[in-house]
């Protein structure tokens, strides 16, 4: 996958969890938190559904890095990359 | 009789297979609109259910009905209604002072059997076990889920009470007022086994799957004919105040709680024990300090299985036949079917407009009465129309496994 397809997996998981409205205007660079109406188990949500849709587990010390889209899609580029 | 504080209904919220308000539900019964359908469900294939077609997303946003479970959505839809109806603004004066008290007849074998259908998928892997899992199954779930959405904080739980469970919370928040534990009671019973196929399975076990061609047809408690249960989601919450609380904020009161009991069979897993049920109707009478002769409507919990029709009816004329006169007797799952933790909230909220209006609406799908279901005042097939004042108590049955019976009686509000 390319970074702007991972992106948009990203997003997609994202806008299924949320409770309400969408991501697509967020800032890439800015915290997922500070711009969206998510919560810890949200989080949970997001790295349960890249688990069942990719098969990539994500252990928890690395949860700090799924933090802005950009820096989620730089952690899970080398994974997803073949897929 | 101890002298007690007087409680009273001033709000109600229901959903049902044939009407998500009092009105629309009221309407449909009286018109036998039944809206029973087919479902397909895993390992059990095609069964007759009643489904509810409230919109869950009218009170709670997408991650809440993604996050929470059918009877927590249902309990959410009922108790925000309840509230609205009842004309109570939840806010900082009195969201402690709030207690909700809900029935439920089982809990978690709809959220356990998704969770084991979802990790089939991945090899029964149980890292894909979702993390909702256990706030989905603990025992207060569903009164749980109303407080976070309505932002509640005093006291929440649920009432383990089989298919009795929708008399119970209602009895439960009765007593949670007398006590003085909570000024308004948000309380009665809320159901989601459709979504569960173990429940369907375990009855057609037993024999009592009801099947008919015609799924409209399938409930007929006390037809020669009947055939079983069919199983049905839905809630009924009701507000519940101390008289006097309702009469400073001059709400709109539909019916007194005048009385109750619930009692033990003490014999059996699953057959019904008319002694007992007898007895429980009979304390019930007593404890609203009236005599039997007193009823003016008898809800029968009746639910079309071959034998548990026929000993509610022999318990019925162990407590009206001596008495000389019988209530008129009504049966509420021929238009529903068997709402489970919802039924007793559910059939008792079925009447309740005969306060007002003085039909008391018949049973349904009785083509041919069962001989030994039959009795005084059953209303097998037409409706009775009385002057309103002169229907002036409400016994509603509802009894579940594990021999638990209640039976609740309520009054034309009288100040």
């Amino acid at each position: 996958m390319t970074r702007d397809q991972i992106s948009q997996a990203i997003k997609d998981i994202i806008n299924e969890i949320l409770p309400e409205g969408d991501c697509s205007s967020v800032d890439p660079n800015a915290k997922l938190r500070d711009q969206l109406e998510l919560d810890s188990m949200d989080f949970l949500d997001i790295v349960m559904e890249i688990r069942k849709r990719y098969g990539i587990e994500i252990p928890e010390g690395d949860y700090p890095r799924l933090a802005t889209l950009s820096s989620c899609v730089e952690y899970l580029e080398p994974k997803m990359a073949s897929k | 009789m101890i002298k007690r504080d007087r409680i009273v209904i001033t709000g109600i919220g229901l959903t049902s297979p044939n009407g998500n308000d009092l009105c629309e539900f009221r309407k449909n019964i009286l018109a036998g609109e039944v809206r029973f359908q087919n479902i397909d469900l895993r390992y059990i294939g095609k069964v007759i259910a009643g489904v509810c077609s409230y919109n869950p997303l009218k009170y709670q946003n997408k991650k809440e009905v993604r996050a929470g479970t059918r009877a927590g959505s249902v309990s959410v839809y009922c108790a925000r209604e309840a509230v609205a109806d009842a004309g109570i603004s939840i806010n900082d004066s009195n969201r402690s002072r709030i207690g909700i008290y809900i029935g439920i007849t089982e809990h978690g074998n709809v959220e356990t059997e998704n969770e084991i259908a979802n990790i089939s998928n991945y090899n029964y892997d149980v890292k894909f076990w979702n993390h909702y899992h256990n706030p989905r199954t603990v025992a207060n779930n569903p009164a749980g889920e109303v407080t976070v959405n309505m932002g509640i904080t005093g006291p929440h739980y649920c009432i383990g009470g089989a298919c009795a469970a929708g008399n119970l919370g209602i009895i439960q928040g009765a007593q949670q007022l007398m006590l003085g534990e909570t000024d308004i009671a948000i309380a009665g019973g809320v159901s989601e086994s459709i979504h569960t196929f173990g429940i369907f399975a375990s009855f057609k076990s037993q024999n009592a799957l009801a099947y008919h061609e015609n799924p409209n047809k399938a409930s007929r408690p006390f037809d020669l004919d009947r055939n079983g249960i069919v199983v049905s989601e839905g809630g009924a919450l009701y507000i519940l105040e101390r008289l006097e609380d309702a009469k400073k904020r001059n709400a709109r009161i539909y019916a007194e709680i005048a009385g109750w009991s619930t009692n033990s069979d003490g014999t059996s897993y699953v057959l019904p024990n008319p002694e007992r049920q007898a007895e429980c109707m009979a304390n019930a009478i007593s404890h609203a300090g009236i005599d039997a002769k007193d009823v003016n409507i008898l809800n029968t919990h009746a639910t079309a299985t071959k034998a548990g029709d026929i000993q509610e009816c022999e318990a019925i004329r162990k407590v009206f036949a001596s008495s000389g006169k019988y209530p008129f007797i009504n049966n509420t799952k021929g238009f529903i079917g068997h709402a489970m933790g919802a039924a007793g909230a559910l059939e008792l909220a079925g009447n309740i407009p005969s306060f007002q209006d003085g039909i008391i609406h018949p049973c349904h799908n009785i083509d041919q009465l069962d001989p030994e279901c039959d009795m005084p005042g059953l209303l097998s097939k037409e409706k009775t129309v009385l002057e309103p004042q002169k229907i002036r108590f409400i016994l509603n049955n509802s009894f579940g496994m594990l021999g638990i019976n209640s039976s609740l009686i309520i009054k034309r509000f009288e100040d």
